[in-house]
């Protein structure tokens, strides 16, 4: 992918729906997620079909990503009526990416072909590991073996890209499991494999057993297994195009691409997050107050930023700064390599400039730049921009 | 004398000044306030104790009982007027108060209280305090017994000559063994347990006996009401609107409004703009007599112009002697203070000015450090009033600071043969630069559980500590006394001796002498470049310890920077131990998508907060705290 290519996504239109139902909640998940409420999931479906109706029609949708949650989870002629009502409200790209997340013990062949039918073409597995203990240690619930057949159950109803997320450096990991596991995800040809640090978060059952002494994991071991992903993945032609994210040539994730392009994107459903005509909004977090804001006629709008332009040229380098591609030149980059704390990142050799592009040179130490680019500020106006 | 007695309210003349002995002071009548007391009428003194023994709450009972203030009014502790004061239940600044009281004799008479600070730090400001005083009531906690500070103003008071008198509180608490105290008194000031008064402030037991044994026991003054004035400056503040207001005792002779006053030490003529009693309002008065005590208003805004100590006499009949005892309060401790944020310099510098107004013994100079850039060289009397300072600068002027780690002042022989004196490490010249190098030796008192001697012992021994006599003041209670470097103790020697003994024993000392030592520079380098703020003089013995000490907690207290920190320790340009603090491999969010990004920035925000407490230093981030947690107790020290 090129970075004019990449850049091209801000200009395209794409749509996140969340379905926060879950079979059990996994001990180190802080999404905005629900487990033992399937009595909602009509009402829940209905809300989000209202919410998608009454908001501001767009254009034509060039990705659409359902989240989660876990959107297997639920009957899949549900998720066609939400696919129905964003076509009719903003219509569909013929080409559109329509991605899912799915989890490996919903994914069967009926399940698969009924989704396929509906017109989802992408989906994104929650594999995590392929080894038994980490599955267990996660909170998981399906099997190595589930994997395997629901990567074959989604090729052989049609699905043309394959995507599997994997979580390294959990406790109890090895080097040799986490590698068995990259050769194994490898060997079901993925189009698109996403790997993940295990990441503590506060509120979480694991961030209370990390606070009450449970081991946490190690950075420096997580450092050496996201060096060793890269290599392996390379080796098997998957290229990394951003922190977290490897593909096969032209197999990116669209909707991402999008996100990290500043490109607008609708968004539905509890807790979700869009970025549409300069404005930053998010929707109530819980489910049952999203349900009943939407059915009672309130907003389910639980704020909005209003993004001024020096804060979206921060974000421009936020957001892009992720990619592989780095950020085009413009005013936050000149910002940026005249800081001290810029500079300094410059000279240690974490950022660099290449073909006049602001890219990060060492992805494992992205936040040491981000909390750098946060605090960036608006050059001074010239004299003739005075006039 | 050609000097009128006056009391301006009264607006008369009232006496000759020969007789001393003044209208209006009638048996079974209070001396009124309108008039000078006589002296046989005039009781001075002092309460002192170990810190939380119980000083301040007797003072707050003793002015409820005599009506200085009454109950309504009272605020607990009335006499710790400071926050910080209040907060940590000691007193610093010493005040005064006058109390009326009429004692079982039908006779009123006039108690002076001067409230004394607790704290071994200020122990020249106890001086002054008991100089102006003929007794002293030595307070002890019924449940701890005699504790360092006990024994130190015990022997202070006994030095300036005063009746000592003691007596017991906190009776009414259940733990309390006043019959042990009592017998470790007698111990020391011999007499007999008997005799020992026994109360308690709290409930106000014994209250009464105390006044009436006060009214017994202390000697009256014996000035001579027609010599020349002299008077003592026992305490001075700095007061907004006033200026310097000074405390006085008037030894011989009378003080009166509007004279002409010359200051015997620093031999500066002022007027007595306005005299008076403190009660504890002020009270202006036209004539303070011999043996009375009260305030005086020159009009003087700089504090520094007003010594503590100093003598006062009447500019055109001056006294030919100062009383005696007159010495300018060393700094003992130096530590180097800097802002965080280079730009608060000037305010830093401001606060210090403030803070001095009130506090004069503590002295500063401008210091430069590569590592830390502009600061103040600060001296102290001891850890406590360098604790207090740097919180009342953060606190009170919200300054953010840097505090290095506290050393002492060396002596240095130069290679001429003359000596110089240095405050901070970094002016330590090379060793052969140099002829000899000497530093300050403490005499130290710890009073302690007998059970505890063998620890003390070994850790004043580690320290360098030579140990001397071994009192024992009971079976159960050791007196020991030993001379140690005061560097040995200046950081963490009292935390230690604390943890060491479950917090029974007491520390006080005073300073000794100079000892040539074999002394060297250890400095640190972090990334190859020295900081100086983390150099320090340690004996020669003791330096490779040093050494691997500071590099050890050093890569425990610096975080991991983008690339490896190596930190090391070295006398002159000899490395004697070395750490590497790590590069940080792994610092990102490993998933961030379109749901993620406001809450991600907020998260980075916060993070960045933390940071502000960071230094660079050269290229290396370092925690505020890094500079002086390096050196913090723990148990191999």
């Amino acid at each position: 992918m090129t970075p004019t290519e990449a850049d091209a996504y801000s200009t395209s239109a794409a749509a996140y729906v969340h379905v926060p139902f879950c079979s059990s909640v996994c001990p180190y998940c802080d999404f905005a997620v629900v487990a033992g409420r399937d009595d909602l999931v009509d009402r829940y479906i209905d809300a989000v079909c209202t919410e998608i109706m009454t908001s501001e029609s767009w254009r034509p949708l060039e990705a659409i990503y359902f989240g989660g949650g876990t959107p297997s989870h639920i009957d899949p002629l549900l998720l066609g009526g939400v696919l129905d009502a964003l076509s009719l409200k903003h219509g569909i790209s013929a080409d559109a990416e329509v991605s899912l997340e799915a989890n490996p013990e919903d994914f069967d062949a009926t399940r698969a072909t009924a989704l396929r039918s509906l017109g989802f073409n992408r989906v994104s597995f929650g594999a995590q590991s392929f080894d038994a203990g980490v599955l267990v240690a996660l909170g998981r619930r399906h099997q190595a073996g589930q994997i395997e057949s629901s990567v074959r159950a989604a090729r052989d109803a049609g699905f043309e890209n394959v995507s599997l997320d994997l979580i390294y450096g959990t406790p109890g990991e090895t080097t040799n499991s986490w590698s068995d596991t990259l050769s194994r995800a490898i060997d079901l040809d993925p189009d698109h494999i996403s790997c993940y640090a295990l990441t503590v978060e506060p509120g979480t059952p694991l961030g209370r057993a990390v606070r009450d002494g449970a081991e946490a994991p190690d950075p420096d071991i997580q450092a050496d297994r996201y060096e060793n992903a890269d290599k392996v993945l390379n080796a098997a032609g998957h290229t990394r195009y951003e922190v977290s994210n490897w593909s096969r040539p032209e197999h990116e994730c669209r909707y991402n691409l999008n996100v990290w392009a500043q490109g607008q994107y609708e968004a539905y459903g509890n807790g979700s997050h869009g970025y549409r005509d300069g404005v930053r909004f998010r929707n109530i977090r819980r489910v049952d107050a999203y349900v009943r804001a939407v059915e009672s006629g309130k907003t389910q709008r639980s704020g909005n930023d209003v993004i001024e332009s020096w804060d979206a040229e921060i974000d421009r380098l936020f957001v892009g700064l992720r990619r592989v591609v780095g950020v085009a030149p413009g005013p936050g980059v000149t910002a940026f390599l005249t800081s001290d704390s810029g500079r300094r990142l410059l000279d240690a050799g974490v950022v660099n400039m290449v073909g006049g592009r602001l890219t990060i040179n060492r992805p494992l130490l992205t936040d040491e730049v981000h909390r750098c680019v946060i605090d960036l500020e608006a050059p001074e106006c010239t004299p003739t921009q005075i006039q | 004398m050609g000097k009128s007695l006056r009391r301006e309210e009264a607006g008369a003349a009232v006496g000759n000044g020969s007789s001393g002995l003044v209208e209006g002071t009638m048996r079974g009548s209070f001396p009124s306030r309108n008039t000078v007391t006589d002296q046989t009428r005039i009781r001075n003194f002092s309460i002192i104790a170990h810190i939380d023994h119980g000083k301040s709450t007797l003072a707050d009972r003793l002015m409820e009982k005599t009506g200085a203030v009454s109950e309504r009014d009272m605020r607990e502790q009335l006499l710790d007027s400071m926050d910080l004061e209040r907060e940590r239940g000691i007193t610093i600044k010493a005040q005064t108060v006058r109390l009326d009281y009429t004692a079982s004799d039908g006779e009123g008479y006039v108690i002076n209280l001067i409230d004394t600070p607790g704290h071994v730090d200020f122990s020249y400001e106890v001086s002054r305090s008991l100089a102006a005083c003929e007794g002293a009531l030595l307070l002890t906690d019924a449940v701890q017994g005699v504790q360092a500070q006990t024994l130190a103003n015990a022997y202070l008071a006994i030095d300036a000559g005063l009746e000592v008198i003691p007596a017991i509180n906190k009776i009414d608490l259940p733990a309390a063994n006043p019959d042990r105290a009592a017998a470790e008194i007698v111990n020391i000031l011999g007499g007999s347990a008997n005799d020992i008064v026994r109360m308690s402030a709290k409930t106000g037991a014994g209250i009464d006996e105390v006044l009436e044994t006060v009214v017994r026991d202390v000697p009256p003054p014996q000035g001579d009401p027609d010599a020349p004035l002299r008077a003592l400056v026992f305490d001075s503040y700095f007061d907004a609107y006033r200026g310097v207001v000074c405390y006085v005792r008037v030894v011989d002779g009378h003080l009166g409004s509007g004279d002409s006053l010359r200051f015997m030490a620093t031999k500066e003529v002022h007027d007595a703009d306005e005299i008076g009693f403190l009660t504890p309002k002020f009270i202006p008065v036209g004539t303070l007599g011999p043996g009375e005590v009260g305030y005086l208003i020159t009009g003087v805004k700089e504090i520094d112009r007003i010594k503590v100590g100093d003598t006062i006499t009447e500019a055109r009949t001056p006294a030919t002697e100062a009383l005696s005892g007159y010495a300018e309060p060393k700094p003992m401790v130096f530590s180097g203070l800097f802002p965080t944020d280079g730009d608060d310099f000037e305010k830093l510098r401001e606060a210090l000015e403030k803070l001095r107004l009130n506090d004069a013994s503590l002295a500063w100079e401008p210091e430069t450090s590569k590592a830390l850039g502009f600061g103040f060289r600060c001296g102290f009397l001891g850890l406590l009033h360098m604790e207090i300072v740097r919180e009342r600068l953060e606190r009170e002027y919200d300054l953010d600071l840097v505090a290095t780690a506290p050393s002492v002042a060396y002596q240095v022989t130069m290679p001429d043969g003359s000596v110089t004196e240095i405050k901070s490490p970094q002016d330590l010249p090379e060793s052969i630069d140099r002829q000899g190098v000497a530093e300050p030796y403490v005499k130290a008192m710890i009073l302690t559980p007998s059970e505890y001697v063998g620890p003390i012992m070994e850790l004043a021994t580690k320290r360098r500590g030579i140990v001397g006599n071994m009192n024992y003041l009971s079976p159960e209670r050791v007196e020991l006394d030993f001379e140690i470097p005061l560097a040995e103790i200046v950081f963490d020697f009292f935390d230690l001796l604390k943890s060491k003994t479950k917090g029974y024993a007491s520390l006080d000392y005073e300073p000794a002498d100079y000892r040539e030592a074999d002394l060297v520079k250890v400095d640190i380098l972090l990334n190859g470049q020295p900081v100086d703020a983390f150099s320090a003089i340690v004996h020669r013995n003791g330096a490779d310890h040093y050494g691997k000490k500071m590099t050890g907690r050093l890569r425990g207290l610096i975080p991991r920077q983008l690339f490896d920190v190596p930190i090391q320790a070295a006398i002159g340009g000899r490395i004697i131990s070395r750490e590497t603090v790590r590069a940080k491999r792994k610092d990102v969010t490993a998933k961030c998508y379109g749901g993620d990004i406001s809450r991600k920035k907020k998260l980075l925000q916060r993070q960045k907060e933390g940071k502000k407490r960071m230094k660079m230093v050269g290229s290396v981030e370092v925690p505020q705290e890094a500079f002086v947690a390096a050196l913090k107790v723990d148990d191999d020290s």
